[in-house]
């Protein structure tokens, strides 16, 4: 499976200097930039760890792209986004995400169902990336 | 009563002859009035009777949207009445629409209760709708001062949490009404639901009448959607929602509908315009304290928003219904298939979403409107838009909106999948474009055939619907004047 979480994942994989001209986007729009890791891509998981904080004072798109080399060098075959933080009033979040590398093969997540009173149901979604013998994708 | 002038009459013994006074004279034409910054401000189109001059009728409107009645009654000289009375303060004459005026009026705040929508529209737009001296009467904007504002509660989740709640930033958002819209058993219809989510779109919708009809009881939509919104997500590992529509007969029955849609796990639900203020607020209170997206079908609105001279400016509504607490709310394409002027919509989108929308006469803002920090109100496009527009729905939009493709989605050739990927490629396209710095406006269509080289189903979607246009003027426009420039 795919995760599709982001901006772009429905495009063909960015290029360097593709992801240089969203990075320089956010740059000029006034906000940090900031990078992202994580083998748990669960939509739920809202605190991928970070590579550092929100690089506040680089205005450099070429400085966020060393440091997304560096990331990638140490954390091969996992997650990888790029954010950019808004600072504004009213808005204080989030205003780019865009996944920038994605492990080979991705190990998806199972649905378990537990029935509930008067047909209802009681949804989980886990992440076979973190239980102990990851799964294989299985068509569903 | 031919002796007294048509002024305000300051006699008090005069004033409370009883008998039959003009408005005027009754005092509710104050064209020195300095508008408080605690007043709420109104401007309504008003087409007098033939024989009724515009400042006696704004006069009316002032009157019988507050204190007056047609006669003199003594009991007035109990209240300090001269406080409650709206004062209208300027009239203007609409340019090009003879027999018509822009009538501006002013109402303290102690006139309505707090945070109540009902009690405000009970004297705005109460009585003074049928009123007889007038042809038409037509709400065209407010200024609803910070202090009262104050006392609403606003959306239950605004657009930054509900983006945060979804995990999605930097895009529209992408939905599709499930079509068609009446008749689909509960287990058809989720497979619409899932086929479009897996397919990539973050939201699916009930149609504003999918309630609970023999052809499909709540109870079982509810359950095959949650399936379908669940296996979409398990499969895509995006936060995924469906907007299960509660709109019912009583309040009992659609807190019943809405706990259910909670108990299931759903992020989202909607109501009708159609349930009434006082019914939207309490969802928006009930949404608010479950975690949960109120989407608001505008259902009902063209009855009194289209026509210039009569009704209420959607506008108005939108407004009201940010101060109501919903999260979603229609506010037209420009582009597609339902009534909108592009200056009109861009108004009413800067209402939703900006935190101070600033006076503007070509686009129908008629005064500055701070927000006071409520929280922004998503709107929604949908009605005939389809993937081949993305470059226009983008510029005239923006990033902070829900496209809905309805039929553009399910109608597709190639099946439901195809048509959701081909709007969510078309839409990624467009704002990575965007972002590049590429003219999106004029290299759009370029930009779409491009994508569509290396996916087939937006080629197969600008295909079927290249030629699709709906080029009707609208009924609903702005009536302003630029203000001249030496050529």
């Amino acid at each position: 499976m795919k995760v599709t979480q982001g901006q772009f994942s429905f495009l063909p994989e960015l290029t360097q200097a593709e992801i240089k001209l969203q990075v320089e986007y956010a740059l000029n729009s006034g906000w940090a930039v900031a990078i992202e890791y994580t083998a748990d891509p669960h939509p739920r998981n809202s605190f991928w760890s970070m590579w550092g904080n929100p690089m506040f004072d680089l205005r450099d798109p070429a400085g966020v792209m060393m440091e997304l080399d560096s990331c990638k060098a140490e954390h091969p075959g996992k997650y990888i986004k790029i954010l950019a933080f808004d600072s504004k009033k009213g808005w204080e979040s989030v205003r780019m995400s865009f996944m920038v590398q994605r492990p080979e093969f991705e190990p998806g997540f199972e649905l378990v169902r537990q029935d509930g009173p008067g047909r209802s149901m009681h949804y989980t979604l886990r992440s076979h990336s973190t239980s102990r013998s990851p799964q294989p994708d299985t068509a569903l | 009563m031919d002796q007294v002038a048509d002024v305000k009459i300051t006699d008090m013994k005069e004033r409370y002859r009883s008998g039959v006074l003009k408005y005027r004279q009754m005092g509710y034409w104050e064209p020195d009035y300095e508008p408080k910054d605690t007043d709420v401000l109104a401007v309504f189109r008003i087409s007098p009777q033939d024989g009724v001059d515009p400042e006696e009728a704004a006069a009316a409107v002032a009157g019988e949207s507050s204190t007056a009645t047609w006669t003199v009654v003594w009991t007035d000289r109990l209240t300090d009445s001269e406080y409650y009375r709206a004062k209208a303060y300027k009239v203007e004459p609409v340019p090009g629409q003879e027999g018509q005026w822009f009538a501006y009026i002013a109402y303290d705040l102690d006139l309505f209760e707090e945070g109540s929508i009902a009690n405000l529209t009970a004297s705005i737009i109460g009585n003074v709708f049928g009123f007889k001296p007038l042809k038409a009467l037509r709400l065209e904007d407010m200024r609803i001062p910070a202090h009262y504002l104050k006392t609403f509660q606003g959306p239950a989740t605004g657009i930054v949490v509900e983006r945060e709640r979804l995990n999605c930033f930097g895009r529209p958002l992408l939905g599709a009404t499930m079509k068609p819209k009446l008749g689909l058993s509960g287990r058809n219809y989720g497979r619409v639901v899932y086929e479009a989510l897996k397919g990539g779109l973050d939201f699916t919708k009930d149609d504003e009448n999918i309630n609970s009809q023999p052809f499909m009881h709540w109870r079982d939509r509810y359950l095959y959607c949650m399936e379908g919104v669940n296996k979409a997500m398990a499969e895509t590992g995006e936060v995924k929602g469906t907007y299960l529509n509660v709109t019912a007969a009583t309040m009992e029955d659609m807190y019943e509908r809405a706990e259910f849609a909670r108990d299931l796990g759903s992020c989202i639900i909607m109501i009708d315009l159609v349930i009434g203020y006082t019914a939207i607020q309490s969802m928006a209170k009930w949404a608010r304290k479950n975690d949960m997206i109120l989407h608001l079908h505008r259902a009902g609105h063209g009855t009194y928003t289209r026509q210039k001279n009569h009704g209420i400016s959607f506008r108005v509504i939108a407004k009201w219904m940010r101060m109501a607490g919903v999260d979603h709310i229609h506010a037209g394409t420009v582009v597609g298939k339902l009534e909108g002027d592009p200056r009109v919509i861009s108004g009413i989108y800067d209402t939703c979403r900006e935190n101070h929308v600033t006076k503007d006469l070509s686009r129908g803002l008629f005064f500055d409107q701070p927000w006071a920090s409520l929280k922004k109100l998503m709107p929604v496009a949908s009605g005939g838009i389809h993937a081949g527009q993305m470059h226009q729905l983008l510029t005239y939009l923006g990033e902070d909106v829900v496209l809905q493709f309805g039929g553009g989605t399910i109608g597709h050739p190639d099946g439901i999948q195809a048509g959701a990927i081909a709007n969510r490629v078309a839409l990624e396209t467009m704002v990575k474009a965007r972002n590049e710095g590429r003219d999106i406006w004029n290299e759009g269509p370029q930009i779409l055939s491009e994508a569509a080289k290396w996916c087939r189903p937006l080629r197969a979607a600008l295909d079927t619907w290249k030629d699709v246009t709906f080029n009707y003027a609208s009924t609903d426009s702005v009536d302003y004047v630029p203000t001249p420039t030496p050529s």
